[in-house]
């Protein structure tokens, strides 16, 4: 790498909400690719090496809470079920946000949007939009 | 080409005919992934139970197993056009750089011929 000064960036510029959605689409659509591919192929490996795996794989990923163990070393088990289990709820989360954002992307690309106040209604619009459909979503599985 | 500054070797070549070619395929991929994810969040919510059965009976049905594969495809191909995004923007290393996009490639194919596997396993009952 060139040994030149850098200009300044996210130290010295004030943060407004287009940063924001723009961060945010970045940390969402990583996230999803580390970590959500890699829990869907657990989920895809368990359903197609039978049923013990796949009541394996659904311990790991969604405990029951009430039934965790919490002596010994079942305690650091006990912990990374729960660590899962937010993280699934995270990479729903980072779906519906990245959809969001993303489908913003695609107005921005062909030209529309820029104008200063539609365009900082869309940044927040995004994110909330994204955080509703998460909301419900959960609502939809979990109240069947 | 001359061996001048960065700019002035560059200079006058026009563009590498590249970035708009990934870029386009970003796009492509994200509308597979909103069509295909979106069925997949649709179907988790539709189906009875979230059990062995109830699921890997509806994935072993041809339409959906069709589903779950190119859902596979659009997201494998559109988180590997998206790392590489990350690891130009922050691996400056020329060296680091390369081999990080050749894990990159190995892991995302490697992957994804795992996860295809697995539906064609449960598609064809091999799970049973
Ligand atoms: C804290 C504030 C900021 C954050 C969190 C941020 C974040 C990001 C992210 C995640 C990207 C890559 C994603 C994309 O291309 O859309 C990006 C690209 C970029 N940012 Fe920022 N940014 C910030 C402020 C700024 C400012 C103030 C400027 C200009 C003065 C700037 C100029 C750019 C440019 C030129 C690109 C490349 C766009 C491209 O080639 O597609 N950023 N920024
Ligand atoms: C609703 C479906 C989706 C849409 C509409 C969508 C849209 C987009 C768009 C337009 C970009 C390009 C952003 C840019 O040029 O700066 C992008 C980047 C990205 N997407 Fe998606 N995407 C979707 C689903 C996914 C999924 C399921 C994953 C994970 C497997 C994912 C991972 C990524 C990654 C890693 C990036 C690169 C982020 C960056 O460069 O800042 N996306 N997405």
């Amino acid at each position: 790498m060139a040994q030149r000064p850098l200009s300044p960036h996210l130290q010295i510029w004030k943060w407004g909400p287009h940063m924001l959605v723009s961060i945010l689409h970045r940390v969402t659509g990583d996230g999803m690719a580390l970590a959500g591919l890699g829990i869907l192929l657990w989920w895809l490996g368990a359903l197609a090496s039978g049923p013990e795996a796949y009541a394996s794989f659904a311990g790991w990923v969604w405990p029951d809470l009430g039934a965790l163990e919490w002596s010994g070393a079942a305690i650091i088990a006990s912990l990374v079920k729960i660590l899962l289990k937010l993280v699934l709820i995270g990479l729903s989360w980072a779906f519906f946000s990245h959809m969001c954002s993303g489908l913003r992307h695609f107005v921005l690309d062909i030209g529309a949007g820029y104008e200063l106040d539609t365009n900082k209604f869309w940044s927040v619009a995004s994110p909330v939009i994204g955080i509703v459909l998460t909301a419900g979503f959960w609502a939809l599985l979990l109240l069947k | 080409m001359g061996n001048g500054t960065s700019i002035g070797r560059v200079r006058g070549l026009g563009s590498s005919h590249e970035g708009a070619h990934h870029w386009l395929l970003q796009r492509f991929t994200a509308v597979g992934n909103l069509l295909l994810v979106l069925w997949f969040v649709a179907s988790l919510i539709m189906l009875p139970d979230l059990g062995f059965a109830s699921v890997s009976d509806y994935l072993a049905k041809p339409v959906p197993a069709t589903a779950m594969v190119l859902l596979i495809i659009s997201t494998f191909w559109h988180a590997r056009l998206g790392l590489q995004v990350l690891a130009e923007d922050y691996v400056h290393d020329a060296g680091n750089k390369f081999a990080l996009l050749l894990l990159l490639n190995l892991a995302a194919i490697g992957g994804g011929a795992f996860g295809i596997f697995c539906i064609v396993r449960l598609a064809l009952g091999g799970a049973l």
